[in-house]
This record gives structure tokens, C-alpha cells and sequence, in this order.
């Protein structure tokens, strides 16, 4: 306590904090709550169960997942080898990683959109076989993969190189194999970091818009996602409508970090007292 | 940013086929997924030549575009740097309940959708909002203008230089800074003599990511834009109308200048963690852990 005696500026610095927060985003925010409230019950409802709303919330939610998934997968193998390993490229990989946390999105979906059309460079390999990539389910999961790649990897690979490699010795010199020594005693450990940036990735991935409306098609009812649906909304002037979807869409979002924050905080102590 | 060093050396592939294996498929799906776009992105863009891209990019909507967004880069980069410096020194050098809350806050835009972040700036600023009576009483038009697009930009980009500072500020620890003040510094001198020169590093990565983001933001910036051509696009909305005309180069031509800062933002940030760990490893850095 004594501390924040010591070094000045402590009034001033987290008011001005707090100011800018308020005014950059609780204010808007609270605005758009404060709208919505305006709503009565059956308006609201009407609204958040509208037929094309619900097709919206599952089509994002399917393609979300999947991409989450995937996510899962491939940042803990690019974690691992970009850790663990000496190969050639590791630097260059390493510096990719980060590549679609600066690339904008809207560049991302355009590429992904042009490469994936039947006509497109990837496309035209899928084609024959009867595939359809762009404006399906498959492009849009390409795309949030794309945008939320960097989460996995970058929340696992510190957790990974901190680990003490004499507890894998110890699993290997009681005769694990390494399929086991991964599963008893690497995964435990970088499970809370893991749960962290697989949140980060599934959240990403749920709000995610540039990318995936270039390469979605954004047919009702078959590709169009929620972030879509407010944004339509709001070209058509339904401010209410689209006040309506944008807090089921920021609630659910609050919802998501918040349990994700507290199983992890669980895990985290569980591991280490 | 990620300046813990790495315990365990890391293990050769010669001989170890499980290895090998591995890392080939993560190269190579990393490739197909990251690197593939990218090379597609200067790809489309030059197919036709320099002089078809020249005659894209110097195109007026295009040229306008670009000057917008720069606008909206100028405003957000040095407000959210100064708000990113003073948030995370406050959370970082200050004991107070509520840091934790206080820092999933500030880093709300990046979880949230940027849709939801535009439709809020309209339910503040739009007819429809808190101020928009008083606003249009007063003649002052805050949505589908130029001013909306740079407010917005500043929103959504706040968090960047905040999470890039924030972890180095907190692993240093206050030692330093209450060494310089008990030996009589101001608390001005001991910011730029201590604290800036030990986050300096992580703080050219942090702005000039905030830099390529407000560039390439385009969700919020699309509801509140209104999007009218030569007026109120911007290098992102750009893209989305060539898109939609079905002109693909020029779509491309405008996409290659945002991925080369991009790229410009990830060389920056490779340069300054190898900084990073040159420091730690002469020892010049002991308190940072």
C-alpha cells in the first residue's frame, strides 16, 4: 500500500483511464442496452426468435465450432513443433503466426473468397469432386480459422517453454511412452492456457464479420451469419430490430468470457495450489 | 509479448521420423492456411501488369479512400498509444481491487463483434441515439461521416497497445521506479528516463499494430460509414465495393498496400523480440523476470 504513495500519479492516471474507457465503450454500449430495454418483452422477443434470427445464431454457432476446433488442433501442433523442435523455417513460422492478427480481415476474406470459388486457384481442385467451398459452410469455417489462428498458439507456446522438461524425463524413465507422457503430464499442464486461448478463438470467431462476408454468399437461412443479420437490419433503418440482436449477441459474448474465465481460474488452482 | 526465454533446447529432427513428420505438417498446413493468401493477395494484384495496377491504385475513389483512412490511422494511433501507456501503467505500477476487471474492459473490443460496436456508436451518436436530437439541433452530424469513421477506428483499435505494455510494465515489477523517485526524480522524469526506455520496445510493436488495425478495420466502420463513394469509404469498404463490381485487380491493388504494412508490422515485431531476447540474454535485463 505504501507503494502507491510512492510513485505519483495514481488519481490521475486511472481516472483518465476510466474516463476514456466510459466514454470509447461502456457509454455505447450502455446505449445500446439502454435501447433495447426500451423494448417490450414480446417486441423483444419477436425479434431475437424472428425464423431467420435463429437460422443465423446456429449457422454461426456450427461454423464457429467447427473452426474452434480446428484451431485446437493446429496451434497446439504449431505450439509444440515451433517449441520443441530445431528445423528450418522455424523463425519464418513463427513470424507467420501472427500474420492474420495485422492483416485485415476484409483482405482475408477477399483472398480466401477468390482463392475458394470454383473458378479460384484452390477452388478449381475441388470443384470436380463436387465440393462446394465458397458461400458454404466449408469457406466460412476457412475463414474464421484463418483470423482466429493465432490464439491457440500464442496463449500455449510461453506455458510450453516454461515447462520443466525434468517431468517428462521422470514420465519417460517410468516407462510412458510418449503418447501417455503428452497425455498425463504435458496436457494438464497447458490445459488453462489452452481453455484461454481456445475462448479467445471461439469468441473471435462468433463476432468474426470482415472475412466471412466476402466468402459466405450471406444467403438467408443457408450462410448468413448474426454480425450479418444486425448490420441488414440497420441498412433497412430497423434500429430496434438490430438493438434487439446486437444484445443477445453482446450477452451471450459476456457470458462466454466470463464462465471461461472462471473454469480456468479453477484449473489454474487446482494445478498449483 | 512474449519475452520468456525457452527452458528446455530445443530437440533435433536427424533420425526421428515421429519429428519429421510433425513438423512437416504443420509447415505445410501453416502454409496452405497463412502463407498461401498472402502470396495470392501480390498474386492478383500484379496479374495484369504495373501499369493496370498503377492505373487501380491511382484511381480518385481509391486515392480518397486511402486518404480517409490514413485520417482515421492519425487520429487512433497516438489517442489509443497515450491511453494504452497510462491504462497500463496505472494497472501495472498501482495495488487497487478491480485490475483484473478493469483489464478485460479495456480489452472488450477485441471479444466483442465489431458490428456490435458500430450499432452502439449509432445508438449514442445517431438519430436514433442518446445524443442525436441535441446532435442535429445543433447542426452536428456524428454518423455516416467522416468524424464516425475516425471515432470508431479509435474504439475498436483501443486495446493494442495496452496488451503489448501492459505485460513487460507488470514483469518489471515498481523497483526501478521507486529507486529514481526516492532518489528525488519527478514522477514525469521517472517515466521517461525509467519506464518509457524499459517498454520502448514492445511499445514500437504495440503502435504499429494499432496502425495496420485502424487501416484495416472494416466491420464497425461499415454501419457507421453510410459507405458513399469518394466520400465516406475507406480503404476496406473500398475493397468490399470493387469486390462486389466484380473488379478483381482493383479489389486486389488496394488489398496488396494493406498487406505490405501488414507484413511491415510483423518484420517490426520479429526485429524487436529478437531485441528482446538479446537483452535478456546479455543480462542487461534481470529484473525482467
Amino acid at each position: 500500500m505504501s507503494q502507491q504513495r510512492v510513485i505519483p500519479g495514481f488519481g490521475y492516471t486511472l481516472g483518465s483511464t476510466l474516463l476514456f474507457l466510459s466514454l470509447a465503450t461502456l457509454l455505447p454500449l450502455g446505449a445500446l442496452v439502454f435501447k433495447a430495454a426500451g423494448l417490450s418483452w414480446a417486441e423483444f422477443w419477436s425479434y431475437v426468435s424472428d425464423p431467420r434470427a435463429v437460422a443465423t445464431y446456429k449457422i454461426t454457432l456450427t461454423s464457429a465450432f467447427i473452426s474452434t476446433l480446428l484451431n485446437v488442433a493446429l496451434g497446439l501442433l504449431v505450439a509444440w513443433i515451433l517449441v520443441r523442435y530445431d528445423f528450418p523455417g522455424r523463425r519464418l513460422l513463427d513470424a507467420a503466426v501472427d500474420l492474420p492478427f495485422a492483416l485485415p480481415t476484409a483482405v482475408a476474406g477477399l483472398t480466401l473468397a477468390t482463392l475458394l470459388v470454383p473458378t479460384g486457384l484452390i477452388g478449381q481442385l475441388f470443384a470436380p469432386l463436387g465440393w462446394k467451398i465458397s458461400y458454404a459452410l466449408p469457406g466460412m469455417v476457412i475463414a474464421m480459422t484463418f483470423t482466429s489462428f493465432p490464439f491457440v498458439v500464442r496463449t500455449v507456446q510461453p506455458v510450453l517453454a516454461d515447462l520443466d522438461p525434468h517431468l517428462e524425463e521422470a514420465s519417460a524413465n517410468l516407462g510412458a511412452g510418449p503418447f501417455t507422457t503428452f497425455r498425463k503430464v504435458i496436457f494438464p499442464e497447458l490445459l488453462p492456457a489452452l481453455l484461454a486461448g481456445t475462448t479467445l478463438a471461439l469468441v473471435r470467431a462468433l463476432g468474426e464479420f470482415g472475412a466471412v462476408v466476402f466468402i459466405a454468399g450471406n444467403l438467408p437461412f443457408k450462410t448468413e451469419i448474426s454480425s450479418l443479420l444486425i448490420y441488414i437490419r440497420v441498412g433497412e433503418n430497423d434500429y430496434a430490430g438490430a438493438a434487439a440482436l446486437a444484445t443477445v449477441i453482446l450477452a451471450s459474448a459476456l457470458v462466454l468470457l466470463i464462465t471461461m474465465n472462471i473454469i480456468q481460474g479453477r484449473l489454474y488452482r487446482r494445478l498449483h495450489g | 509479448m512474449n519475452v520468456s526465454a525457452s527452458q528446455s533446447p530445443r530437440a533435433p529432427l536427424r533420425g526421428h521420423p515421429r519429428r519429421i513428420a510433425l513438423v512437416v505438417l504443420g509447415l505445410s498446413l501453416t502454409a496452405v492456411l497463412i502463407l498461401l493468401p498472402l502470396v495470392a493477395v501480390f498474386y492478383y494484384a500484379f496479374r495484369e501488369g504495373w501499369a493496370v495496377y498503377w492505373h487501380h491504385l491511382s484511381d480518385a475513389e481509391t486515392l480518397h479512400a486511402v486518404w480517409l483512412t490514413l485520417l482515421a490511422a492519425l487520429v487512433a494511433v497516438p489517442v489509443n498509444t497515450v491511453f494504452g501507456i497510462v491504462a497500463a501503467w496505472t494497472i501495472a505500477k498501482f495495488d487497487f481491487p478491480g485490475r483484473r476487471l478493469l483489464t478485460s474492459l479495456i480489452e472488450l473490443p477485441l471479444s466483442i463483434s465489431p458490428i456490435v460496436i458500430g450499432i452502439a456508436y449509432l445508438f449514442v451518436f445517431g438519430m436514433q441515439g442518446l445524443f442525436g436530437e441535441w446532435l442535429s439541433d445543433h447542426d452536428l452530424r456524428l454518423v455516416f461521416s467522416v468524424p464516425a469513421i475516425v471515432i470508431v477506428t479509435t474504439i475498436v483499435t483501443m486495446p493494442f497497445v495496452f496488451r503489448e505494455v501492459l505485460p513487460l510494465m507488470q514483469s518489471q515489477g515498481t523497483s526501478e521506479e521507486l529507486a529514481a523517485i526516492s532518489l528525488g526524480a519527478s514522477g514525469w522524469k521517472t517515466f521517461f528516463k525509467v519506464t518509457l526506455p524499459n517498454i520502448k520496445w514492445a511499445l514500437i510493436y504495440g503502435i504499429s499494430l494499432t496502425f495496420a488495425r485502424s487501416l484495416g478495420e472494416f466491420g464497425s466502420v461499415a454501419v457507421v460509414s453510410g459507405a458513399v463513394r469518394g466520400e465516406t469509404n475507406t480503404m476496406t469498404l473500398q475493397i468490399h465495393m470493387l469486390f462486389d463490381d466484380a473488379t478483381q485487380t482493383g479489389a486486389f491493388a488496394v488489398a496488396s498496400v494493406l498487406t505490405s504494412i501488414a507484413l511491415v508490422t510483423l518484420l517490426v515485431k520479429t526485429w524487436v523480440e529478437r531485441r528482446e531476447a538479446r537483452r535478456l540474454a546479455e543480462g542487461t535485463g534481470q529484473n525482467s523476470h
